[in-house]
């Protein structure tokens, strides 16, 4: 039978990368994917072998994937996985990371949201009548920058990819938000109470970090988040895909040459916005008001009666939710 | 393609989808990209895997094959 071959050694491929115009076995998609985050690594000036890092680990392919290539890089990292409480979902991923680390004799710290704030994002949702991907990317930011401070670990990693930042990137720039556009960098400095952080994975797309999981053995959770069918995000992906399908390569110069190109030109916006911070009264960490937005969430929405998922979700989500209970039910 | 159903017909290959998990089975050898342009599925978003491994987009697939056709795009 024909079989298209690795461009690197000619064996059997597994994938087609378009972008790369060329197919790749297991092996050499592996050292791809390496020489990608070295690369990453490198031109920003991400990590250091000597650094105390702790990975943001979700359970699912990307968390996974960046925590599993840093360790075969030669660096050591310890994970932090968050509960946050979206019902089944949360239940699995967290499986998912608990697996991993055990298998591989890893420190996994671990923070439930329900248990230790008296809220879940669910809840967030509902009380404060917002999306949950707000309260939901606040009380990760704000516990992942608080553990890493506290365990004393010098920079915060996340699985951010390609497709993320390019669909970020997509969004502020269709909305023109120039703000956001000069915050949008594969690093975040340490500054005044906030560690630093990094994303190994930028140069990596979300179909590359899949395909690692796949041939290192690497079980992840492929459910997509029951609150997050629908969103914009999920739109930009999709668009920037269609435009992908037709140009391969174009994500790649989109995010890359603006990180190269603007952010440097934009830079200067950055230092005139940031206004003096002060620390919370409540937590005390870096705040512009008096209580940081954690803390009002948290006084918000803590000790509120639970919600169940299906209470909060779009009319889209709401869809998929109940095909997917139906589906598992008939199992 | 053909209808679903856990009996095997012979010359089709079964897919398995996600979002929801669902199976369909399509007729005839395909390559994998020519099955993902027959379900309208951008081969950007997907892998496609056949007894745990990893399919290029010009694999052959054989008459009754069983894959996974796998999302790979989270939403955030």
């Amino acid at each position: 039978m024909n079989f298209s071959k690795c461009r690197v050694c000619g064996e059997r491929a597994i994938i087609d990368l378009p972008r790369h115009n060329a197919n790749f076995c297991a092996e050499h998609l592996q050292q791809l994917c390496r020489r990608q985050v070295e690369k990453a690594i490198a031109d920003h000036d991400m990590l250091s072998k000597e650094d105390r890092i702790l990975v943001a680990v979700s359970g699912g392919k990307d968390s996974l994937a960046v925590w599993d290539i840093l360790l075969e890089l030669g660096y050591a990292a310890d994970g932090l996985y968050i509960g946050l409480g979206i019902g089944e979902y949360s239940d699995v991923s967290g499986e998912y990371a608990r697996a991993f680390a055990d298998e591989r004799g890893l420190t996994l710290h671990t923070i439930d949201l329900r248990g230790e704030y008296g809220y879940d994002v669910p809840t967030a949702a509902k009380v404060t009548k917002r999306v949950p991907c707000s309260a939901c990317g606040l009380s990760k930011r704000h516990l992942f920058d608080k553990a890493a401070l506290d365990g004393g670990y010098d920079v915060v990693v996340t699985g951010h990819n390609l497709d993320d930042e390019a669909a970020v990137l997509f969004g502020n720039t269709l909305r023109w938000d120039v703000e956001y556009l000069a915050r949008q960098h594969p690093v975040l400095p340490a500054r005044n109470g906030f560690p630093k952080k990094v994303k190994p994975l930028v140069r990596l797309t979300e179909r590359e970090m899949a395909a690692w999981c796949i041939v290192r053995g690497i079980d992840y959770q492929v459910e997509e988040c029951p609150m997050a069918v629908g969103n914009k995000h999920l739109a930009y992906k999709q668009a920037l895909n269609s435009i992908e399908r037709e140009s391969p390569g174009s994500k790649s110069a989109f995010y890359l040459e603006f990180v190269d190109k603007m952010s440097p030109i934009l830079s200067g916006l950055n230092q005139a916005a940031a206004g003096a911070l002060r620390e919370c009264v409540e937590c005390g960490s870096p705040t512009t008001a008096e209580t940081c937005a954690f803390c009002r969430l948290h006084d918000r929405v803590g000790g509120h009666e639970p919600v169940p998922v299906e209470m909060v979700l779009s009319k889209k989500a709401r869809k998929a939710y109940l095909a997917a209970q139906a589906v598992g039910q008939s199992a | 393609m053909g209808g679903e159903g856990r009996r095997r017909e012979t010359g089709v290959v079964i897919v398995l989808l996600r979002q929801p998990t669902r199976e369909v089975t399509v007729d005839g050898v395909r390559t994998v990209n020519h099955l993902l342009d027959q379900l309208d599925l951008n081969r950007e978003s997907f892998l496609v895997i056949r007894n745990g491994t990893l399919v290029p987009g010009d694999g052959r697939l054989d008459d009754d094959d069983t894959i996974e056709i796998r999302p790979v795009i989270s939403g955030g």
